[in-house]
């Protein structure tokens, strides 16, 4: 035993050849870009020779070779942990790209399957009449015009609750029980199913109407459930950075508390509010299950929320494509175009939004 | 001293606040209500013929399925996605690559599930076909495979597509949170980028994780057309993935059902609509209990 370590030691205490190195080796900057390309042709070889060529075949072993290579390569010339760093940021990296694909691909089809029927009859005609030799016309106006009507009216509802909400919950509320009852229930409601807030909907006004009840303003019940909370909370955040010094020297002059709140800290947040708003429209205009249980749908333009079923886009998209007329060509492209409108108005809002949040932004200056 | 503006103002802010608590309370009440007659019906005259337990039952397995296999795909992928623009991608790109994927939340759910149905779907054949040649050992996999794609696995994968965007958001926060100077001593020791992460971001955002994991789970548990244009679930019960049978999930049965639905077989329904209340119930508020509980300890606030 003595003798083993003995011999140990003698081992550890012997110099290394040459001269001690200090740095370790490291690979060239263009070393990743170079397994790229490499594994990239290796690839692309051994499928052209085997035959089996696809796409996704390709991408799919060119990332496993360039991940296991890289790694080999770095672990053998940069050491193991080096190797780790390489691997994770490959990992990493294509796991964003694999994020980027759905949406892409979404795009894309939607785009290319809403082409055919995105002209100007399906902007002014409804499905009235619509049927057999006439199938080619034929549009979503009265879609259009439904999603307009009913999301204009749940935002009425919701905009004025949910900001009043967000004002008594940072101004009034602080710490009162009544306040941390309604934070916490504002957060419920965001998790609120949105087929759930249409059952309640229909619910409410079969209660009174009849279980036979759908109607336009059932649906704007509906999304007011799902965007009140999402006008709470967006809108508390936004009242919440507005500094406490703005509101001390109102009070300071003598401004009154409510005064103080209307003439200086909305106006100082308006920007972060109303791009919160138009996000939460853009959540709920897309919304689709509510409006099924709660508004139907129907072929006519309806204009009155208040009597009988209205059709709604993401409505009319779903019934036109499961389950479409004869010939079914004409009902597919119909529902396409309506969620190519539809991705539009959103992205639209979305964009909106961003620009409302950037240009009316306080001025720091 | 208040003026009258002010007393107006004030009841009027604290008014709104009441209201949201009383449209919680009549979602729950008008729910109940109006499921009642299908808990004390006959249950020879339910849909399915048998009790109301019994009816619900397929539809809550296939829910918690769905839901879990988008969870299992979606997790890993949005923590990678968040670490990439967080700590990955170059500073100036970063923020516009958050909006891209914040956009992918921004699609509409219909608008995914006509896509799941025409790309997704014949996409996904050769994976089923490779999963039950080689794999088919395991029962989730035990085919035969369904042609037209319309299975549980492509449902599941496009609602982790859906659910993505959120789980993203929530971890890409909080690993912004991470104290810079946590980071900079693991830098500053020699640690590479994956063991500074591995240190200070990943044990940080744990919590961050776990609670954005509950809301996408919230997410897709009450998902509707997604599921119900892609799959044509029944009311069975089937572990396997790949498929033409499948179990349906409650919010798909409601939206395919309550159209043509009369009498008992709407409360039926909504009973089975506040079986899903009840899910997200439980599930949302754990999340925000794990948010809130760290709000409180983390002094990241």
């Amino acid at each position: 035993m003595s003798i083993d370590t003995e011999r140990a030691q003698q081992e550890k205490v012997e110099p290394p050849p040459g001269p001690v190195s200090l740095v370790r080796a490291e690979l060239p900057r263009w070393a990743p870009y170079g397994i790229l390309v490499a594994s990239l042709v290796v690839v692309g070889v051994l499928l052209a020779v085997t035959g089996g060529f696809s796409i996704g075949l390709f991408v799919f072993l060119s990332a496993v070779l360039f991940g296991l290579a890289t790694y080999l390569v770095s672990r053998v010339v940069e050491g193991a942990r080096k190797a780790t760093d390489r691997l994770v940021t490959i990992v990493v990296t294509v796991a964003f790209l694999i994020a980027l694909i759905p949406l892409i691909s979404v795009v894309i089809t939607v785009v290319t399957n809403g082409l055919a029927r995105f002209d100007a009859a399906f902007f002014t005609q409804s499905m009235r009449g619509v049927g057999g030799a006439n199938d080619l016309a034929g549009g979503g106006y009265h879609a259009i015009m439904g999603t307009l009507i009913i999301t204009a009216l749940a935002a009425v509802m919701s905009i004025p609750v949910g900001v009043l909400t967000a004002v008594y919950l940072v101004e009034y509320g602080s710490k009162s029980r009544l306040a941390r009852a309604v934070t916490f229930f504002v957060d419920v409601m965001t998790g609120i199913p949105s087929i759930v807030a249409g059952l309640f909907s229909f619910a409410l006004f079969a209660l009174f109407f009849g279980p036979s009840i759908r109607l336009g303003f059932a649906g704007s019940v509906a999304l007011s459930v799902l965007m009140i909370p999402v006008v709470v909370r967006s809108t508390e955040e936004m009242l919440k950075i507005v500094p406490n010094e703005l509101r001390e020297a109102a009070y300071a002059l003598g401004t009154p508390k409510w005064r103080t709140i209307l003439k200086v800290v909305i106006p100082t947040s308006i920007a972060g509010i109303a791009s919160g708003i138009t996000l939460a429209i853009a959540r709920v205009i897309g919304e689709t299950a509510p409006l099924l249980i709660a508004v139907g749908i129907t072929t006519g333009l309806n204009l009155n929320p208040f009597a009988n079923r209205m059709a709604t886009l993401p409505v009319f998209a779903y019934y036109s494509y499961a389950a479409p007329g004869v010939p079914r060509e004409p009902f597919i492209d119909r529902a396409w175009t309506s969620a190519l409108v539809l991705i539009i108005i959103v992205l639209v809002l979305n964009l909106v939004a961003r620009l409302v949040a950037r240009v009316f932004a306080p001025k720091t200056r | 001293m208040q003026q009258p503006g002010d007393r107006i103002f004030a009841a009027s802010a604290r008014g709104a606040g009441i209201l949201i608590l009383v449209v919680l309370a009549g979602v729950a009440a008008f729910l109940v209500i109006q499921a009642i007659p299908a808990l004390v019906a006959n249950p020879a005259d339910l849909p399915g013929g048998k009790n109301i337990a019994v009816y619900v039952a397929p539809f809550v397995f296939g829910t918690v399925v769905s839901s879990a296999i988008a969870l299992i795909i979606a997790t890993p992928l949005a923590i990678a996605v968040a670490l990439f623009i967080t700590h990955y991608a170059p500073r100036r790109l970063a923020q516009g690559l958050g909006y891209l994927i914040d956009l992918l939340a921004a699609v509409p759910s219909i608008v995914f599930g006509l896509w799941g149905l025409a790309v997704l779907a014949p996409a996904m054949l050769g994976l089923s076909t490779w999963l039950n040649t080689y794999l088919g050992w395991i029962p989730l996999f035990a085919g035969p495979v369904s042609v037209t794609g319309r299975t549980m696995l492509v449902v599941g994968v496009t609602l982790a597509v859906m659910i993505l965007p959120i789980i993203t958001a929530v971890s890409r926060e909080v690993f912004l949170q991470t104290p810079k100077l946590h980071e900079e001593a693991a830098l500053a020791l020699g640690a590479t980028r994956w063991e500074m992460i591995r240190m200070s971001v990943l044990p940080f955002g744990r919590s961050g994780i776990i609670s954005g994991a509950m809301l996408g789970l919230g997410r897709a548990l009450g998902e509707t057309m997604a599921v119900a244009i892609i799959l044509s679930g029944s009311s069975i019960i089937t572990f396997n993935l790949i498929s033409s049978g499948n179990s349906s999930s409650i919010a798909a049965n409601i939206a395919l059902n309550f159209p043509d639905s009369t009498g008992v077989a709407v409360n039926t329904l909504i009973a089975s609509g506040l079986v899903l209340f009840v899910i997200t119930l439980l599930v949302n508020s754990l999340a925000r209990y794990i948010i809130n509980r760290r709000r409180e300890f983390s002094g990241a606030n």
